[in-house]
């Protein structure tokens, strides 16, 4: 069996004596794309920071390609799409993207840089400043951002949430492209419906707890309520 | 079992002060040059005494959190800063008014009062800076490394003032100007005392940070729900 | 070699971004010119004793003026949720400290490259008797205050009162530093050379060594909880 893309093991995450994540148990398959579920507060966001080497659990370990997140090794392979867009006001697309390239150690950041510009329909506005931006352009760039380095594993959180059509419509393209490759993709959404169709396994968390995390059956892709009726808490 | 231990505690601390201040007031004679004032050392020093500790007690327990990650190191270090910030303050309190008395000034910028003052001010900042930080955690992590500069600060700083000015008696217990007998023993007789004292009010901190710690969890589980 | 690559590209994008806006540059330009007129008033130029003192006079100036930019070191990281993609990229955490200390530490010796005339001509200094010491020092002493704030800017980055506690904790830990760097200015003032002041040298440098090697083995602790 291949080894898991990302390991995480028996996971507990305190806020003061307040456990958000409880034994937390699971692998994730190379190439597959992971719907992560849960109400608000359930612990997805929390998680994914971890995964993403932003803290540290109080207890148990994760591993991303059999390393430590906050290997650079690991660093390199991982991509992040948050809440925030991510990009520096003051400086322009172009000077972004260079930016995360060369953090990135992309051989080519300018290249890289030009190439997801054009991709995400931003290469005419490359010399402009961030903070000119409509929302829409901020969360193309966050995209590219995100994509640069060419991840081969994908944590998104909310990653379509108050996108506009056309950012969507770029985000979609790229997801599918990068699935296509066989990236690992971990997504947390309330999107229910376009999650489930996009995943091959599903997580779902109760309030720190792992509810279920498994593949994505055809009753939950027929009904997406009937993930929450029979995993979710009473 | 605590309970006893702090009651023990308590009573012990209570009655070694109590018998030092027999001591202090009614057995040993007036000082030949300062009159009656001179008392006051026998507080002021085993002070000094007991904020050292405790800050050394401190900067150990929040190592001792970075390291182990559990918050019980995180009580123990604020407690200590506590009792030692307390310590302070009483050491520098009664430095000022045997200044008064013994040379007629309140205050004055030699290399001793300068650097404790300073370091009373670290500590502060350090109590300060807890506030400031609602999620337990991170307070936790933020404050033990403060500490950890706090603590480094300490020998340069002493350093630099001592070098800057220099106006305090020459060191009571050591050196010119050094009392011998029954005085010298009536302040290391009170710095056990205050230790006591000092370590009872670390366990009822202790404590506190412990039911403070359940509170917290509590909210934060009803908020989830 | 990667380590100073990602340093420099660090310190690229944090001048490229202030040298754009230069809100922080601007306000700490005013400040520092507003303080120096102001200490003209509070201590008299033309008093000969003033003089001596102003050595001292200028570091308050650098030390008030430089925390407006400090405060930003990583509070410019907060908007868009900046610092959680450096922390997602390989960079060295230590390397980002590094690299937004150097950045810094450019802003401030250009807010002093400014004071300094005014500075002279206001209390009538003539800088040219020693004026190779006096630029070691104030490239030590700057230092020393841009890696401790520049920490502490991290350390307060995701608390309430931030620009509060940033100065509060910043000038207490500075003590040491600033007396050694205040001695050194008023000695090399007054046309001494270096070599009677050495022990204030060796202090500042000191200084700098032991906070910087803190600073660098801290920053993840602070950073990444």
């Amino acid at each position: 069996m291949a080894a898991a893309a990302i390991a995480v093991r028996d996971v507990w995450k305190f806020f003061g004596d307040y456990p958000a994540l409880r034994q937390i148990d699971f692998d994730v398959v190379p190439g597959s794309c992971v719907a992560l579920l849960g109400r608000n507060g359930a612990g997805k966001t929390t998680l994914l920071r971890i995964l993403a080497g932003f803290s540290k659990p109080g207890r148990g370990e994760v591993r991303i390609g059999g390393g430590q997140p906050r290997d650079p090794a690991a660093r390199r392979t991982v991509g992040v799409l948050g809440h925030g867009i991510s990009v520096y006001e003051e400086l322009s697309a172009l000077e972004n993207l260079i930016l995360f390239g060369r953090l990135y150690e992309l051989p080519d950041p300018r290249r890289s840089a030009m190439e997801w510009l054009e991709r995400t329909g931003l290469d005419r506005v490359r010399d402009g400043l961030v903070r000119e931006f409509s929302r829409g352009m901020r969360q193309r760039l966050a995209v590219a951002r995100a994509f640069l380095h060419n991840p081969s594993v994908l944590l998104f959180d909310e990653p379509f949430t108050a996108l506009d059509d056309r950012a969507i419509a770029v985000l979609q393209s790229v997801l599918n492209d990068a699935l296509r490759r066989g990236c690992t993709i971990i997504m947390s959404t309330h999107q229910l419906r376009e999650a489930l169709e996009l995943a091959s396994h599903v997580t779902l968390l109760n309030r720190g707890h792992l509810g279920y995390t498994g593949e994505r059956t055809a009753e939950m892709l027929s009904d997406p309520g009937y993930l929450y009726a029979r995993y979710g808490e009473a | 079992m605590r309970k006893t231990v702090i009651t023990v505690m308590a009573v012990l601390g209570i009655a070694l002060l109590l018998r030092n201040l027999h001591v202090i007031l009614l057995e040993l004679p007036d000082d030949a040059a300062q009159g009656p004032i001179y008392r006051i050392m026998f507080f002021h020093i085993p002070s000094w005494f007991t904020a050292g500790i405790a800050l050394s007690l401190s900067l150990a327990a929040s190592v001792m959190y970075l390291i182990k990650k559990d918050l019980r190191w995180d009580g123990m270090a604020v407690a200590t800063t506590e009792v030692a910030v307390a310590f302070l303050t009483i050491g520098l309190v009664t430095g000022s008014i045997w200044g008064r008395v013994a040379w007629g000034i309140w205050w004055t910028w030699d290399a001793r009062l300068t650097s404790a003052f300073v370091c009373w001010l670290l500590y502060v900042g350090y109590l300060v800076l807890r506030t400031a930080i609602d999620e337990p955690t991170q307070r936790a992590r933020i404050s033990a490394v403060l500490q950890i500069f706090a603590f480094a600060d300490l020998p340069i700083v002493w350093y630099s003032i001592e070098w800057f000015r220099t106006q305090h008696p020459a060191p009571v217990l050591r050196g010119a100007g050094s009392i011998e007998g029954p005085m010298k023993a009536a302040v290391y007789a009170n710095w056990p005392a205050l230790m006591l004292i000092g370590a009872v009010f670390v366990m009822l901190r202790l404590r506190q940070e412990s039911v403070k710690r359940e509170i917290d969890s509590l909210r934060r589980t009803v908020h989830a729900l | 070699m990667r380590y100073f690559r990602h340093t420099y590209t660090i310190l690229a994008k944090d001048l490229r971004a202030e040298l754009r806006t230069k809100e922080a540059l601007n306000a700490s330009f005013s400040f520092a010119l507003t303080i120096l007129l102001l200490m003209s008033f509070a201590f008299d130029p033309t008093e000969e004793m003033t003089r001596e003192f102003s050595g001292g006079l200028l570091w308050l100036v650098f030390a008030f003026a430089g925390v407006l930019i400090l405060n930003r070191a990583f509070a410019r990281e907060l908007p868009n949720d900046c610092l959680d993609a450096l922390l997602a990229t390989p960079v060295p955490p230590s390397a980002l400290f590094l690299g937004k200390a150097l950045a810094n530490m450019v802003l401030l010796l250009a807010v002093e490259a400014v004071c300094f005339p005014v500075f002279g001509i206001f209390y009538n200094i003539r800088w040219a008797r020693q004026f190779w010491p006096l630029l070691l020092v104030v490239v030590l002493g700057t230092w020393g205050f841009t890696v401790v704030g520049t920490m502490f800017s991290a350390l307060t980055v995701n608390i309430r009162l931030r620009e509060v506690m940033l100065p509060l904790l910043l000038y207490t830990t500075m003590i040491p530093g600033l007396i050694s760097a205040m001695q050194l200015t008023v000695h090399l003032i007054a046309g001494e050379p270096l070599s009677g002041a050495l022990v204030w040298l060796r202090f500042l440098i000191g200084f700098d060594v032991i906070f910087t090697s803190l600073a660098l083995a801290l920053t993840e602790t602070v950073l990444v909880g």
